[in-house]
């Protein structure tokens, strides 16, 4: 074992590896040997209780929700960078003060455009 | 060992040659496992084995009875009942199926991924019971699914059911892996899928499946 001080990382990664592959081989030489898969249509219909199933299960629904979820993003990404650009602010360059402002700029916008369009109106 | 499943063809012990029953359990005595990996799968799937969560009549009323902690159905393993035929082994078919409720019954059967194993709890289940002769009452759920274990009763004790699953537990076991003997989800023959009936103006179309039930026949005195 390395002395690293990450290396165990490695080995979990090792482990979250080959533990699945090992289950998933240990399946497949089952199904290859003993077990003959037998799909269908009855067994793979869609579950709707025992009643016959009407359409497909991927169904569409309204968006609706998401758009606070992501209006909630912009507001959360900005604070993740605002942060360290409020530490670093006196020793900061122009170029890296303008990039700054750009990117508040751009989610500024987002979030205007969204209440322009009355997105923040729960209808 | 007396309870040794007695099917036709069955060795004990196959991958220990000429071993016998009574060598087995003095080792066993001595602390000494000996097991095959054939035996090993049985074992590990007759304790495991997951009912599908799904009541039609009184029968259910007992059936949860056993699951609570007073029959206590975790002993034998079989606690998790299962909202999903995805994720079912044992479909237990507690109380009266009405010609409305078999199509959905033999649906969820089909859902079922295999193996899986189907118990008849109580009269109705196995024979229509008392409502046999009612217009609207399968008369029994043979008629459409392959069934394993009958428990007798209306309804069955929760005692009944538990019996039934350990009959079904002993059936598992002797199951084999391969050979003439291997257990009905091992052969690539065997059906897995069952036609599910139509529900029709006078009847359930077609009445049963004709590949696995035929109507007994009354022998009479000439």
């Amino acid at each position: 074992m390395s002395d690293h001080p990450h290396a165990f990382l490695a080995l979990f990664l090792g482990v979250a590896l080959a533990f699945p592959l090992l289950m998933l081989a240990v399946a497949w030489l089952w199904v290859r040997f003993f077990q003959p898969a037998k799909p269908g249509p009855r067994k793979n219909a869609t579950y709707e209780c025992g009643l016959e199933p009407s359409g497909d299960s991927w169904i569409q629904f309204k968006a609706h929700y998401y758009l606070y979820a992501i209006l909630f993003l912009i507001f959360d990404v900005e604070v993740l960078f605002l942060l360290p650009f409020a530490v670093a602010f006196t020793g900061l360059s122009t170029g890296a003060l303008l990039a700054m402002l750009v990117f508040i700029l751009l989610l500024a916008e987002g979030l205007v455009w969204a209440w322009h369009r009355g997105h923040l109106e729960w209808k | 060992m007396s309870d040794t499943p007695t099917t036709p063809g069955y060795t004990p012990f196959p991958a220990a040659g000429n071993i016998s029953d009574a060598e087995r359990e003095d080792l066993r005595r001595h602390g000494i496992l000996l097991t095959s990996l054939e035996e090993l799968y049985g074992w590990g799937r007759s304790n495991s084995i997951w009912p599908l969560q799904f009541g039609l009549a009184c029968c259910a009323i007992e059936m949860i009875a056993a699951a609570t902690a007073r029959f206590d159905i975790a002993r034998f393993g079989a606690e998790i009942f299962r909202p999903s035929p995805r994720q079912a082994d044992l479909m237990i078919v507690s109380g009266t199926v009405t010609k409305k409720m078999a199509p959905q019954v033999v649906r969820l059967w089909n859902q079922m991924p295999e193996p899986k194993y189907c118990i008849a709890m109580g009269a109705c289940a196995i024979s229509g019971g008392p409502f046999k002769q009612g217009y609207n009452v399968l008369k029994g759920i043979d008629r459409f699914i392959p069934v394993d274990i009958y428990i007798p009763g209306c309804p069955p004790r929760p005692e009944a059911l538990l019996h039934g699953l350990t009959q079904l537990q002993e059936k598992i076991r002797a199951e084999r892996v391969s050979g003439p003997q291997a257990a009905r989800h091992l052969q690539p023959d065997a059906a897995s899928e069952f036609p599910v009936p139509d529900y029709g103006p006078h009847d359930l179309t077609p009445p049963s499946n004709p590949a696995i039930f035929t109507a007994p026949v009354l022998p009479r005195k000439a």
